[in-house]
């Protein structure tokens, strides 16, 4: 609906800038000043510290980012690949045959997340697939939560992309490997990248299933998160989430750029 | 003759193509497609000799991307065969055909430079360097697009990436180029001009074999060797251009290829030695060139809009008489709709007498029998 009177607009940017700065500015600014608070008994903060930062850096903050980034890269480089590669040899399939799969690739977004890592603790818990207390089955678990989000990206970029792209490819002597290196990735490059951003902070932010199969000395920022609230550290939960909000921040921007420059827009 | 000249190859069938020669046949024998229950091909038998334009035309949705589709490889005949010169191409995939194809959006890759684009094919075939370059010169120079290599599609204009598009499929050295409707896009100014630089790329490549498909009929007639007339998945009529726009086969194909006026006759007196039949229109006596029309058959008399005239003249031996309703003045022509016993019909002329009729008044038309031609009423129509 457009509003066309300047009143009208008035209100219509004051109500965005309320619903906007309430649900999303107010809970991040509370952890912003959480995260540098001395003391916080009153309507504000008694006074400012970089404190909580210097404990969690010399803390567990390092080895959590580390570990956080590993497991976005991996999971999401892996889940790339095979979201690809499934929704590519998905296309040449029959209609009802690529909406079964392509539904069944979404069930595990459907789940709760706990369940999904409680389920592979329960199937990798025998020999031989004993996975449990490696960090292959924290990649797996976010593997598998975040697939259907690059499968999805894909094919929506698939589905965008005119045949006659591949088809003059393929008239001009091209072959399959080479058309599909040559023009068809190339041409779904910006749907990769914004497939491949998404699912890494899909992973960045994943607790529910990490916190259910996540093995000694491979603890991410968001189970570090956790486990200091947890404890009543609350100021230093705050302080590794600002952390965990600029790693992700910097990852996407720096997506961003990359997609830019592909692009060339 | 340019650089590019035309041995009808592939860079992957050399061989073939010694035994080729100069351009490639394209045969289509008993090509029928289907989707599922729905045949939107019945059987197609057609020849194009090496070095010809055919167009296809025919309405949308009378099958003629299919058929182009279908020597491309992107459909797959239910039954018959497809001949690329001494090669059966029924059962190879696309990039085996040594085909060169333009569509209508021109597909060019958009991440590719003009130049890159234009090389597409060679590499793809795992041509050598030296030779890609030299191709890609030769390719851009042939479309004059020379001076835009470094380019990419999203900075040429609409006609400019035609020309690129067509660049890409000559660098390739096809047997055949397939061109689908690749001017509509296009406004009518610059389709004006790209259907003159076709004609002249043609020349200067004269054993290129061109399948045209398009539903614009100036297309065809400016560029053509042969038509292809498409009615509903079938050819409704075949045959050398200016035959088939003189002598129209049937009523579809004259209404179709031109605008025709055709007035209903009887056949009185069947044709003669010269070539001409008498008809009877009304209480008027007529003279067409006919075929073998019989006495007392219904027929139809085709009389093209340029070909009719206000005014009497030694030539002009046919004589109708018709109501004026419009006058449409175009600058460089005019057109008046009359009718005549309620058959409408059209004149288009440069020169007409200064004094024009009114709407509403009545006519006499004069007409060479020379320019007329019977045709027959279609079968079932
Ligand atoms: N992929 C397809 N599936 C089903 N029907 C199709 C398909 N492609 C074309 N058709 C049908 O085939 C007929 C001919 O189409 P087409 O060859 O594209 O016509 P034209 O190029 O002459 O406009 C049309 O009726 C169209 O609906
Ligand atoms: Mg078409």
């Amino acid at each position: 609906m457009l509003v066309w009177s300047r009143s009208g607009r008035l209100v219509l940017w004051v109500l965005f800038a309320l619903l906007f700065g309430v649900l999303f500015l107010a809970p991040l600014a509370v952890i912003l000043l959480s995260s540098l608070a001395d003391q916080w008994n009153g309507v504000l903060p008694s006074g400012l510290t970089t404190e909580h930062y210097s404990e969690v850096v010399s803390g567990a903050a390092g080895s959590a980012v580390k570990a956080s980034l590993i497991t976005g890269f991996l999971a999401s480089t892996l889940a790339l690949v095979s979201g690809t590669w499934a929704a590519l040899s998905l296309r040449l399939q029959g209609h009802a045959l690529r909406r079964l799969l392509g539904l069944l690739f979404f069930i595990p977004s459907a789940v709760p997340s706990v369940s999904v890592g409680l389920g592979l603790l329960v199937a990798f818990s025998h020999p031989p697939l004993l996975l449990n207390g490696t960090v292959a089955i924290v990649m797996i678990a976010h593997f598998v939560l975040i697939s259907a989000f690059t499968f999805g990206n894909v094919s929506a970029g698939l589905a965008r992309l005119s045949p006659d792209f591949e088809q003059v490819a393929s008239s001009l002597g091209a072959r399959p490997a080479y058309r599909l290196w040559h023009v068809t990735l190339p041409l779904l490059a910006p749907y990769l990248v914004a497939a491949f951003g998404l699912s890494f902070a899909l992973s960045m932010g994943e607790l529910g299933a990490t916190v259910m199969v996540y093995p000694p000395g491979w603890v991410t920022l968001p189970v570090s998160i956790f486990s200091l609230t947890d404890r009543g550290d609350i100021f230093a939960g705050a302080a590794l989430t600002m952390i965990l909000v600029a790693a992700t921040l910097i990852l996407l921007l720096g997506l961003e750029r990359i997609t830019a420059r592909a692009t060339g827009s | 003759m340019s650089a590019v000249a035309f041995t009808g190859t592939s860079v992957m069938d050399v061989d073939a193509a010694k035994v080729r020669g100069a351009g490639s046949n394209v045969h289509f024998d008993k090509v029928s497609v289907a989707y599922g229950a729905h045949v939107v091909l019945h059987p197609l038998s057609l020849d194009i000799a090496p070095g010809e334009i055919l167009a296809m035309i025919g309405p949308s949705g009378s099958g003629k991307t299919t058929a182009l589709r279908a020597v491309a490889g992107f459909v797959r005949p239910a039954s018959g065969r497809i001949r690329i010169g001494a090669t059966d191409v029924t059962d190879l995939p696309p990039y085996e055909r040594g085909l060169g194809m333009v569509v209508q959006n021109y597909a060019l890759f958009p991440h590719m430079r003009v130049e890159d684009n234009v090389a597409f094919g060679l590499r793809a075939q795992g041509a050598d360097k030296a030779l890609v370059t030299e191709r890609v010169k030769d390719a851009l120079g042939t479309v004059g697009m020379s001076a835009y290599a470094r380019r990419y599609p999203r900075e040429l204009s609409g006609g400019q990436q035609q020309r690129v598009a067509i660049a890409r499929a000559l660098a390739v050295r096809p047997r055949v180029l397939l061109l689908d409707e690749p001017l509509s896009a296009l406004d009518a100014q610059i389709r004006r001009n790209m259907v003159e630089e076709i004609a002249r790329l043609h020349r200067s490549l004269p054993g290129l074999t061109i399948l045209y498909v398009t539903h614009d009929q100036t297309e065809a007639l400016t560029l053509a060797d042969k038509i292809a007339i498409m009615r509903d998945g079938r050819v409704c009529s075949h045959g050398p251009t200016t035959e088939l726009y003189r002598r129209p086969p049937n009523r579809f194909t004259a209404e179709f290829l031109g605008r025709a006026n055709l007035l209903p006759v009887t056949i009185v007196e069947g044709v003669g030695s010269k070539g001409f039949a008498t008809a009877r229109h009304g209480d008027k006596m007529l003279t067409g060139a006919g075929r073998d029309e019989k006495t007392g058959a219904k027929s139809l008399l085709c009389i093209r809009p340029q070909h009719l005239s206000l005014t009497a003249d030694s030539e002009h031996t046919n004589r109708i008489v018709g109501t004026l309703r419009e006058v449409h003045w175009q600058g460089e022509l005019t057109h008046l709709m009359l009718d005549v016993d309620g058959t409408p019909v059209r004149i288009s002329a440069t020169r007409l007498p200064m004094a024009l009729p009114e709407p509403g008044a009545t006519v006499p038309l004069f007409f060479t029998p020379a320019d007329t031609s019977l045709v027959p009423e279609d079968a079932g129509v």
